[in-house]
């Protein structure tokens, strides 16, 4: 009898959590890793807003109706912003290359809350001159920067977008762990209203939410009122799934371990049946909150959202509605092209975040 | 379905009730409606008592099939809701038609030419049409109009409309139609082409494709009769779905391109605080969906064999 | 001039640098209305080599390197499409291991076979020759049966549809890749008597590929012993189930447990088959092998005529049978 060779151990990999393995599965997904990159900036800005705005958002100059963009250019080594003359007729500007102001950095200018509380008037650039504007993106109707009102409009838009997903999705999770979880009677009432609010198409739910609330409301009560009309939408179709899976969930051996230990519905709802949701529902969430900005950007469009001079990017896209300004001044259209870059990189961080969550890919 | 679109009515209504401002009043003080025609619509529908009593005289009129008065139009809404409701049919229709018919051949061919140039341009398109949203894609279309002059900008018929001829009549109205629709179908094609690639890839791998070129079929007929065949079937699915999601989706569309069908007028209904006539159409935009949803089902089951007979 | 001739076959999976080699200098003959069984575990490269006869392994990932494979005569490697069309099915037919996945499953059964007679033999493209085909693999009320969807049909019959789909043109050479081994252990006797009477009948040639022994006793003339790309030993049955010369066929037949034997331990081969890209240097087998002699580490061995029409790819089969 031959002796057999001893066979060569090979080292087991360290185990690694669930939360390291999907990161390691997402970091080749370079496109992900863009569309997050971009996020990050985009919500960046939008938190700093005031300060890289070199207006504010209700800052009108009746001298600068439909101003085109004004850029800045190099004089030798300093960067200078030229002057802008009206001509006659309707909104005509020509201009003066000659006639220039230098541009300023960290310079002071209008007041604002930065971070929303700390009173502030500095700027990250400007001329300091009010004939010699700087519009990045020209000017709307009212003369108003529209550049400074894209990134006062990202905090409104923006956050309406995390904050609706936070809240419906909340909602969804606890109503649909514990309808899946308990069952019964009370698990069928719960998704027939789910597929109740699920079958009225989503624009028209929202026009009819919105005919509940009183028309005249202050802008922070308009904000608010636009989370919950489009949480109410967006709970329904979380509440579904999760208590599908919840149901499934709930037949596995742990949970009846937990039980058997003695730990409270409850608890064991929060502590081990949506923990294994969370892939799904991150993934869910990113690739649903261009919807929510969506929505409101529908909603301030249509004019019954955010309400002038407040600036949201629906609400200035109402204003290119007009085809003869949007052809004489397409630069009207710029809150349609950061609503489409934001939408994109949602929509590229999502696809990433899936596919790295897809464990059945190889 | 019934009890379902028992349901949403309901709870529209419910909603109309909570609106601060009541329906009755604001009619009783509009001045351009006559005395005869709120005490009619006040015997009809009882305007004048609390919103539950309402809503079950609203409910035994919509069955007789009379949805009402619209104040703004001052025309009976169902003859409105109907008409609108055909546009907006028309406009979907239309639009699932041009989506369909451009997205399943280049997924067919993006899938045939994986990882080609085609197959690139085609993900990258889609990944981006995906992402533009309808607002922006139907200020564009009008940009384009009015910029071009080929195609009107927005509405459905022309100023002159009712002197042309019939046959003239016909064409203005597919004039108007083809910019929305789209619009309307780009965003869906984007997703359906997405979709059928990523089928027919999968369906590629299945061992009786394998088995089917290993019998001597040329590769064309085993990818467009056996492989297609298989990977249509989940797109069918869709089908019936895409019809119902175009159905609401069109709301933007026609609100912006002034096409004036159901989700124009549910805007111009807020607006005019007709809340009747909010509830009626947001009570037939689901019964659309609803419909949609159901044909989808129907198609299915005809099309896979084994859920036919089983 | 034998009916199949694979010359030195060798393949990868990838390119350059990437590059897995699946195939690796594999050489096989098969003779007309000769039974050959290529024996193996998973991952040897069985399947891989059995699906290159008829040029099936998509060939973005594959790449064949050098060898020929010689149908008929002619190099399927080299054959334009009009040509691989006509030999699939006309020469060579394949059935595969999982019954209802190779049957299209939104069709009916008899259009399908239909479908081969209207390819390989149109003049007899009818319902009766269906039929007939139906009858001759043993499936009983052949006439209601065409009209049948696969899923209508249990795992053995759709198995058999698979044998007449196959048959149904005329091949010189089936291949049957693990027939039997999704199926139940009685229906498995059946088809392997139903494929030993066809080949009586019609006296064509099979390629059976099973990791199972049993079946190399029943139906094969000979057999080839795959191992990690390559082909390790090459015989006749009845003289390598009687006396195997390498060491891994020694192994494979040892670990079958037998009934009588008494013993208290399944005796299994130690370690794991090498995956693809990482083959150590010298003879494949090395790490496992019970006889192994330090030469065996570093010397690849050839496949060597140990004694007439008996091969096999070690340095000391010779004197380990002595």
């Amino acid at each position: 009898m031959e002796t057999a060779e001893p066979i060569a151990i090979t080292e087991t990999p360290s185990a690694s959590s669930p939360w390291r393995l999907f990161w390691r599965r997402l970091k080749p997904r370079k496109i992900a890793l863009v569309g997050g990159v971009i996020l990050i900036v985009l919500y960046s800005i939008a938190i700093v807003a005031g300060f890289i705005a070199p207006y504010r958002y209700d800052q009108i100059d009746d001298k600068a109706f439909f101003h085109p963009p004004v850029w800045p250019r190099f004089h030798g080594l300093h960067l200078v912003v030229p002057r802008y003359e009206q001509l006659p007729g309707d909104f005509n500007y020509q201009v003066v290359l000659s006639d220039t102001k230098p541009l300023h950095f960290f310079i002071h200018g209008d007041k604002y809350q930065f971070l929303g509380f700390i009173p502030c008037s500095i700027h990250l650039f400007g001329t300091g001159d009010g004939d010699y504007p700087v519009f990045l993106f020209g000017a709307d109707q009212f003369g108003r920067d529209i550049f400074s009102r894209l990134l006062y409009g990202s905090q409104v838009s923006l956050s309406i977008g995390i904050v609706g997903i936070l809240l419906s999705f909340s909602m969804g999770m606890i109503v649909g762990g514990m309808s899946g979880y308990f069952a019964g009677a009370a698990d069928t009432i719960t998704m027939r209203f789910c597929e109740l609010i699920m079958s009225i198409p989503a624009l028209y739910l929202i026009i009819s939410l919105r005919n509940a609330f009183p028309p005249g409301m202050s802008s922070s009560q308009v904000y608010a009122m636009i989370i919950i009309i489009l949480s109410f939408i967006g709970w329904a179709s979380m509440a579904r799934v999760i208590r599908g899976m919840s149901l499934s969930l709930r037949e596995q051996q742990f949970i009846l371990a937990a039980s058997a230990i003695g730990q409270s519905h409850l608890k064991i709802i929060v502590r081990h049946i949506l923990p294994n949701t969370f892939s799904y529902v991150i993934v869910a969430a990113t690739l649903s909150v261009p919807y929510y900005i969506l929505g409101e950007v529908v909603l301030s469009f249509l004019g019954v959202g955010i309400q002038e001079p407040q600036a949201s990017w629906g609400l200035m896209l109402n204003a290119a509605q007009n085809t003869e300004y949007m052809q004489r001044f397409p630069w009207l259209l710029a809150p349609g092209a950061a609503i489409f870059i934001t939408v994109l990189a949602f929509n590229f961080l999502g696809d990433g975040l899936r596919d790295a969550a897809d464990t059945k890919q190889n | 379905m019934i009890p379902l679109l028992l349901g949403v009515s309901l709870l529209t209504f419910l909603l109309m009730a909570l609106s601060p401002g009541n329906y009755f009043t604001a009619l009783q003080q509009n001045p351009q409606i006559s005395q005869d025609t709120i005490k009619q619509l006040q015997a009809q529908f009882h305007l004048d008592k609390p919103w539950y009593v309402q809503y079950v005289f609203w409910l035994k009129n919509v069955f007789c099939g009379n949805f009402g008065y619209s104040m703004a139009y001052k025309i009976s809404a169902t003859s409105l809701i109907i008409t609108r409701l055909w546009n907006t049919f028309v406009l979907s229709f239309t639009a699932l038609i041009i989506a369909w018919g451009i997205a399943i051949p280049l997924g067919i061919w993006a899938a045939v030419r994986k990882d080609s140039w085609v197959d690139h341009t085609c993900s990258f398109f889609a990944f981006v049409g995906l992402s533009v949203p309808d607002v922006l894609l139907s200020l564009l279309a009008m940009w384009f109009a009015a910029s071009t002059g080929w195609f009107p900008v927005g509405g459905r018929e022309s100023p002159l409309h009712d002197f042309l001829t019939p046959a003239q009549q016909f064409w203005d109205h597919i004039h108007h139609l083809i910019l929305p629709a789209i619009v309307l179908a780009a965003s869906d094609l984007a997703g359906i082409m997405r979709r059928m690639r990523s089928c027919l890839l999968d369906t590629l791998r299945a061992e009786y494709v394998t088995a089917a070129r290993a019998r001597g079929l040329s590769e064309g007929w085993v990818i467009y009769k056996h492989a297609l065949r298989n990977a249509i079937n989940p797109l069918l699915t869709i089908f019936g779905y895409s019809l119902a999601g175009l159905l609401s989706g069109a709301f933007i569309v026609e609100n912006i391109m002034a096409w004036p069908g159901l989700g124009r007028l549910t805007v111009e209904a807020f607006f005019a605080k007709d809340s009747y006539l909010v509830v009626d159409t947001v009570v037939m935009a689901t019964a659309l969906l609803v419909a949609g949803n159901f044909i989808a089902d129907l198609l299915l089951a005809w099309s896979d064999p084994r859920i036919r007979l089983k | 001039m034998a009916l199949l001739e694979i010359k030195n076959l060798k393949m990868d999976f990838g390119k350059n640098a990437a590059a897995l080699r699946a195939i690796d200098g594999i050489s096989l003959s098969i003779g007309a209305g000769e039974t050959v069984c290529l024996v193996g575990e998973s991952g040897c490269g069985k399947t891989v080599t059995a699906l290159s006869i008829g040029r099936l392994v998509p060939s973005p990932p594959a790449n064949y390197i050098s060898g020929e494979i010689l149908l008929d005569g002619r190099d399927v490697l080299k054959m334009q499409q009009k040509e691989l069309q006509k030999i699939r099915g006309g020469v060579v037919s394949y059935i595969f291991q999982e019954p209802g996945a190779a049957l299209n499953p939104v069709f009916r059964v008899g259009n399908q076979i239909k479908e081969s007679l209207k390819l390989h033999r149109p003049e007899k493209a009818t319902d009766e020759e269906v039929i007939r085909l139906l009858k001759l693999v043993g499936i009983p009320a052949a006439e209601s049966r065409i009209r049948n969807y696969p899923f209508e049909m249990s795992g053995g019959m759709q198995q058999r549809v698979m044998i007449a789909m196959a048959l149904a043109s005329e091949p010189k050479l089936l291949v049957a890749d693990e027939p039997t081994t999704a199926l139940d252990v009685t229906i498995q006797a059946q088809i392997l008597d139903l494929l030993r009477e066809l080949k009586q009948r019609l006296g064509m040639a099979i390629l059976l590929i099973t990791h199972n022994l049993g079946i190399v006793g029943d139906m094969a003339d000979r057999v080839a012993v795959m191992y990690a790309g390559q082909i390790v030993e090459l015989a006749p049955a009845r003289e390598l189930l009687r006396r195997p010369l390498h060491p891994y066929t020694r192994a494979l037949m040892n670990s079958v447990p037998k009934l009588a034997a008494g013993a208290d331990r399944l005796s299994a081969i130690p370690g794991n088959v090498p995956r693809i890209g990482n083959f150590p240097p010298g003879c494949r087998f090395y790490p496992r092998c019970p006889s192994a002699r330090p030469e065996c580490a570093n010397t690849a061995p050839e496949l060597v005529e140990v004694e007439p029409g008996r091969w096999a790819r070690c340095l000391y089969a010779k004197e380990l049978t002595a």
